[in-house]
């Protein structure tokens, strides 16, 4: 026996090293016909190794007080080495992190990923959807422009609308009567503490859960159904390692092209994921010309503005911005479909599908724009759309007209 | 607390009136080109005469100057007036309380002035004061109107005076004509201001040149890698059918 193999005996012994190895990668049988959406899942956790190693960095740097953080992060900028490297991979991730968590989810709704035995997996997902908003608009403070200012404004500023109780909520969740130093100190502990390790935790239990389950393919066929008699090894599965881990290389050199080539040539990416109103150290009494969130919030920004004030309130736009995002975690009980992949479906989930795309770029285009009446009215009908896919859908996926599934999967 | 509860519907009007004033300037395009030192060298030296007395660049050292091709002796002899070593950052003496009095606002950092304004309005801007004795200082701009900054540099530039046109119940500013002459011509002055405005860019991100040049560096690697990747999964997925 080899002095190696005697280490992992005895490691093996006392902690299942081996076993974990074997069965979340040597031995873990993904399906053969994975296509280029399913890069996006492991590009979402390199990006959060990426936030994450790059936010340790920049703290060491960066000062959470209001007469220090602009500057301080000019600093990391222009004095510290490799600090503007590591800023604009931070600041490039959080939109990049964005950018793949909507193609993976994308890829959930076209292959129904959500459906049995997938529904934990899904609503973890959501959740992480949740907890990296939360992340990424605390963390859009911390430089604490013009634009970090007033959209913490605005958005705690919709807590306040919530009837009776309010004026104190907001009040609470800012420690002050406006956004201050104070609110800039708990945002800074939730953003590096507490919301990472719920990120982190988040993440492990829906790979846990998908690992348990086994993952879903573009044909929308269980793989687990055909096994070989003897191994019991699916026969349309191949071990994650090495099969995937070297075509997820493939995928992170290509992903990190993308990313490289924004961060050295475009990292303010025509103010989309750096705003030039940030460039403005925050100033309580002056508001910008135009507020509008980073990208990533506008569709649901556009949601909040469609919906006209009731009763000399916002509350219901606060209301369905807020239900936008719960109606994903009913997904997997809305869906009424025989088939679980986009392959499979008739023409109608595809048109309301291809609708619900539409209406969701669309209301992200207009929650960058100032309002106006005519575009107040597009944002009502994309908002409709929106919510007419998910309410509708135990109909129209009832009646519509699907294709036998195959019995195995498909190249 | 009704106010807060109010800002919502203000933070909603309050864009589209903004566009509509902000939307009629037209801007000239800036001759920004960050490989011209000399040009840099020069506009580095007029931010140091010119801006340098009112406006803090807080977070710019003398020192980074040697990116220009400057050498440290250089910097000591010629530009540094507010301060005592090339190590410290453009800081003025001017305190904030005066300032407010003097100018109705304190005058902005310029450290990242080009990343928030945008080469072409700084460009602009520089370009186009006029006499207006209804303004404090006797000054007034097309590009940023009742501006608290008075025209520093007229003595360069010279007066311009504006030649106005009716607009519904409104006189505007059509144009802007040399009404005395200054002692450089409106063409040596542009292009002083076209240098200025090129430093302003490159003091905004100093490491810019930097970045880019890694970023190539950085492309050729990822794609060998790619290459060496491309043929390694296909290797591996070779008998997979």
């Amino acid at each position: 026996m080899s002095a190696l193999q005697k280490v992992m005996d005895w490691v093996d012994d006392r902690f299942p090293l081996t076993a974990t190895y074997k069965a979340h990668l040597s031995e873990y049988y993904a399906p053969k016909n994975f296509n280029f959406w399913y890069f996006f899942g492991s590009l979402a956790l390199l990006v959060l190794v990426i936030q994450i190693v790059t936010g340790i960095f920049l703290t060491m740097n960066y000062k959470p007080d209001s007469e220090l953080a602009f500057a301080s992060v000019e600093y990391i900028m222009r004095d510290v080495d490799w600090g503007w490297l590591i800023r604009y991979m931070h600041s490039t991730g959080a939109s990049m992190f964005f950018v793949v968590v909507y193609l993976h989810m994308f890829r959930g709704l076209m292959y129904g990923s959500y459906r049995k035995p997938r529904e934990l997996i899904w609503i973890f997902g959501v959740l992480i959807y949740l907890a990296l908003m939360a992340e990424a608009f605390l963390g859009y403070l911390l430089p604490w422009g013009q634009m970090s200012f007033w959209g913490a404004q605005v958005i705690v500023n919709l807590f306040a609308a919530v009837p009776f109780i309010g004026n104190d909520l907001s009040i609470w969740i800012r420690g002050d009567y406006v956004i201050s130093d104070a609110t800039l100190n708990r945002f800074f502990a939730f953003h590096v503490i507490a919301l990472p390790l719920v990120l982190i935790a988040l993440v492990a239990v829906h790979l846990v859960a998908l690992h348990e389950v086994g993952s879903n393919n573009p044909d929308g066929v269980e793989i687990k159904k055909n096994k070989d008699p003897v191994t019991h090894i699916p026969l349309d599965g191949i071990p994650f390692h090495p099969y995937y881990t070297v075509k997820d290389i493939v995928g992170v050199i290509v992903f990190l092209m993308v990313f490289s080539a924004i961060l050295f040539f475009a990292p303010e990416m025509g103010g989309y994921f750096l705003e030039a109103n940030n460039f403005i150290p925050a100033d309580p009494l002056k508001t910008p010309q135009h507020i509008a969130p980073l990208w990533y919030f506008t569709p649901f920004y556009a949601i909040l503005r469609a919906v006209p004030p009731m009763f000399g309130s916002q509350f219901p736009g606060v209301v369905a911005m807020g239900m936008s995002i719960v109606l994903m975690f009913f997904l997997p009980w809305l869906d009424r479909s025989k088939v679980k992949s986009i392959r499979y479906r008739g023409p109608i989930y595809k048109i309301m599908l291809a609708l619900f795309i539409v209406s969701f770029i669309g209301l992200g285009y207009l929650g960058l724009l100032p309002s106006t009446p005519l575009l107040t009215i597009a944002a009502q009908v994309f908002s409709v759309i929106y919510f007419l896919f998910f309410l509708l859908m135990p109909w129209y996926t009832s009646i519509d007209k699907t294709k036998p599934e195959p019995e195995r999967v498909t190249g | 607390m009704k106010r807060l509860k109010n800002l919502l519907f203000l933070l909603a009007a309050v864009p589209v009136l903004a566009f509509a004033s902000v939307a009629g300037i037209h801007l000239d395009k800036a001759p920004v080109n960050l490989a011209d030192q000399e040009s840099l060298q020069r506009g580095a030296r007029t931010f140091v005469n010119y801006c340098l007395n009112c406006h803090s660049a807080a977070s710019m050292r003398y020192s980074r100057l040697q990116d220009l091709g400057l050498s440290e002796d250089q910097i000591k002899d010629n530009l540094l007036f507010a301060a005592e070593k090339p190590g410290e950052t453009m800081k003025v003496g001017m305190t904030k309380t005066d300032a407010k009095v003097w100018f109705g606002a304190t005058p902005p950092d310029l450290s990242v002035i080009a990343r928030s304004r945008g080469a072409d309005w700084l460009y602009t801007y520089l370009r186009s004061f006029y006499r207006d004795d209804s303004r404090p200082t006797g000054w007034n701009n097309t590009v940023f109107d009742k501006v608290g900054m008075p025209h520093v540099m007229w003595g360069l530039q010279g007066e311009l005076a504006p030649v106005m046109k009716k607009e519904g119940e409104h006189e505007v500013v059509e144009r802007l004509e040399l009404a005395k002459p200054g002692s450089v011509t409106l063409a040596e002055y542009d292009a002083m201001v076209g240098d200025l405005v090129n430093y302003l860019v490159w003091m905004g991100e100093p490491a810019q040149l930097q970045r880019k040049q890694l970023g190539l560096i950085v492309l050729a690697f990822l794609a060998v890698f790619f290459v060496v990747a491309y043929y390694l999964k296909k290797e591996f997925w070779k008998d997979i059918h």
